[in-house]
């Protein structure tokens, strides 16, 4: 191996061997303000984790609604504050498990859910009016919140007291994760009805998720992560000022997913930045009255990308310290990877390990007891300046495209972040940065450790369910509940109500989205590397 | 043989991860070969007839969806039935140690997993294509 270590962080921002009161002006009440204060660089709420911890939000999904049903039993017997569930690719792209697209792809990556029967086989002995649940959806977001809205009114639980979230950022799918059906615009305005529906129906629900995650998965730097998912944010926010929404009747609800890498400093900075670019832009741009509109809260993942398929065991270390990151950044939500998913899904007992890390983090480390313990640090306030520096800067250069949906449309995010992600990985192949077991510390002799396998006989069961469902369904419903959704979508009335008769009498996902394609097409990128 | 190696970056199956698919390409053709990417979310067939299309010397597939066992096997018998089995195979994805045995005995010719350097990918293809 070539090449000097890089002394710069994980991103690219320089670093100096000191910070001095000389390099950092911070005026107090103008950049920090106490926690729970504006601009709420210090965090969202006064009394942080003494008030109440984080929510430790296990992200689980494999094979059928009934195998994830078990695992989140398990989870929740194991301590665990809220779920969070993984969908299968199918699923996530629209399909139904019998469709030929999903042939070998059903309840791999997530659970496969078709229709409201499976969701609420997922649902089932889980009270919906005392747990939280947040959905890793997007394309379909409001037919699956449909379903669940559906469930919880058959436990006897109104849709106004259902406690969660869908994911719904359809603009970070286009930039980086890549699932998505249909064109920008009718996905906007799908996006834009939940966004209407929750604000009216369902007050305790978020409709949005709006996430950097993904975008730091396909390899984006810090600053990138934070400026990209930022400026989705502010697009949502203008469609729904758009729809004739006020800014207080949704801001409330929005809710962010951010990526806890590695770069210790440069992660907590990029939160802190996060809170207060979201609580001075919703202000002063948008005119936000309500305080709470002002207040970025948001779910932490630690980085998939991080971990490693050599050593898999260190990976344990690894997201303990991006956990460590995202807390001592004040995040609401907790995901922490588990060590062995370089390799495959998970195991039980290596989730198990991933959640004992944050009850460790929130029970033996005392970082807890004091709100924002490292503001104030020459270092953090420099780096919380320079990232909040660089996302003003993008946020220049995506208004000079035309916003958002035009710079995806020009392919300025996928070039960007392919830049960085190949940047990077030159640098750990020039040895100029270190990824222990990978180019440095190598072991000779690696060890298998047990992994989960998906049963393969359950794409099987899951198209005979299906299948069966169909044929025992009411089919003349089924024609009316189609055309209905087809003219809705045609026309500009919220979708979600017409998505909510359709789930009652039993049409599939796969039928709402291909109702949807039929009326609005779909969507293909130019790919660019 | 003169020439620039032909090479075309494949992604199967509904998965989005991209990442390590594009820098694979860029590698690649840094590497002096050329290179055709196909995007996302392609059949089995599609990736076999962009390889015929562009008289490949090697496919290079990207997954990371848990579908390899069923995908990956399909596109080698659609190469054998177009007789375009000379053609060479590669993956690179999040594949379980037993089923790299067993692509590799249905004729791939070699499996990156993560943390593979794309000078070894290219080394292999400089060494194995054609």
């Amino acid at each position: 191996m070539s090449g000097e270590e890089l002394r710069s962080t994980i991103s690219g921002v320089e670093n100096a061997p000191l910070y001095t009161p000389e390099d950092v002006v911070v005026a107090y009440a103008r950049d920090l303000g106490d926690p729970g204060g504006f601009p709420f660089t210090r965090g969202v709420y006064g009394s942080m984790y003494r008030g109440r911890l984080w929510t430790m939000r296990q992200f689980a999904g494999f094979g059928t609604a009934a195998e994830t049903n078990a695992r989140f039993r398990f989870l929740l017997g194991e301590g665990q504050t809220g779920l969070s569930t993984a969908f299968d690719m199918p699923t996530l792209m629209g399909y139904d498990s019998d469709h030929p697209r999903s042939v070998g792809e059903v309840g791999r990556e997530g659970v496969a859910v078709d229709s409201l029967a499976d969701m609420r086989t997922l649902f089932d002995g889980i009270p919906l009016g005392e747990v939280s649940t947040s959905m890793t959806i997007n394309s379909p977001a409001a037919i699956l919140l449909a379903f669940y809205l559906c469930v919880g009114e058959e436990q006897g639980v109104p849709r106004a007291a259902l406690r969660g979230t869908v994911q719904t950022d359809i603009l970070k799918e286009y930039i980086a994760q890549k699932e998505f059906i249909f064109p920008p615009a009718p996905s906007m305005r799908l996006v834009t009805d939940m966004v209407e529906f929750c604000a009216k129906e369902m007050p305790l629900w978020h409709p949005i998720s709006i996430s950097g995650y993904h975008i730091r998965e396909a390899g984006s730097t810090a600053a990138q992560e934070l400026a990209f998912t930022l400026a989705d944010g502010f697009t949502y926010v203008e469609w729904a000022l758009e729809r004739g929404l006020r800014i207080d009747e949704f801001a409330p609800r929005l809710s962010f997913f951010f990526n806890a890498h590695l770069d210790f400093f440069e992660e907590i900075a990029k939160y802190r930045a996060a809170r207060r670019i979201w609580a001075t832009v919703l202000r002063d741009r948008y005119g936000a009255k309500d305080e709470r509109s002002l207040l970025l809260r948001f779910h932490t993942q630690t980085a998939g990308v991080s971990l490693t398929a050599q050593q898999p065991e260190v990976n344990i270390v690894r997201t303990a310290i991006e956990a460590l990151a995202a807390v001592l950044g004040g995040t609401q939500s907790l995901h922490t990877n588990s060590f062995d998913e370089a390799l495959a899904l998970p195991t039980e007992d290596a989730v198990r390990i991933a959640l004992r890390t944050q009850q460790v983090i929130a029970h033996e480390t005392g970082v807890v007891n004091t709100a924002d313990p490292l503001g104030g640090s020459y270092y953090l306030e420099h780096l919380t300046d320079e990232l909040e520096r660089q996302a003003y800067e993008y946020f220049r250069r995506i208004d000079e495209l035309g916003g958002v949906v035009a710079a995806i449309e020009q392919n300025f995010f996928q070039s960007e972040i392919a830049d960085a992600a190949f940047r990077y990985q030159r640098e750990v192949e020039s040895g100029q940065r270190v990824v222990v077991g990978v180019n440095r510390y190598q072991l000779a002799d690696e060890q298998p450790v047990p992994l989960l396998k998906v049963d393969p006989a359950l794409e099987a069961q899951q198209i005979a369910r299906v299948r069966a469902l169909r044929a025992g369904r009411d089919s003349a419903a089924v024609e009316r509940s189609l055309a209905e959704l087809k003219e809705a979508a045609a026309s500009d009335i919220n979708l979600i109500e017409p998505i909510i008769r359709a789930a009652k009498v039993d049409v599939t996902m796969g039928e709402m989205c291909d109702a949807f394609r039929d009326v609005w097409g779909v969507w293909r990128e130019t790919p660019v590397f | 043989m003169a020439g620039k190696i032909r090479v075309v970056v494949a992604k199967p199956g509904l998965d989005g991860h991209d990442r390590g698919a594009k820098i694979i390409a860029r590698a690649l053709r840094d590497a002096g070969m050329e290179v055709v990417y196909t995007g996302l979310h392609q059949t089995p067939e599609q990736i076999v007839e962009t390889a015929i299309q562009e008289d490949a010397d090697a496919i290079g597939i990207s997954i990371l969806s848990g579908a390899h066992m069923t995908l990956v096997p399909r596109i080698l018998s659609l190469l054998r039935a177009e007789g375009a089995d000379d053609v060479l195979v590669v993956v690179g994805g999040t594949i379980p140690a037993d089923d790299i045995t067993e692509l590799k005995a249905l004729g791939v010719a070699e499996v990156f997993t993560p943390g593979a350097a794309t000078t070894d990918i290219v080394e292999f293809l400089q060494a194995r294509a054609r």
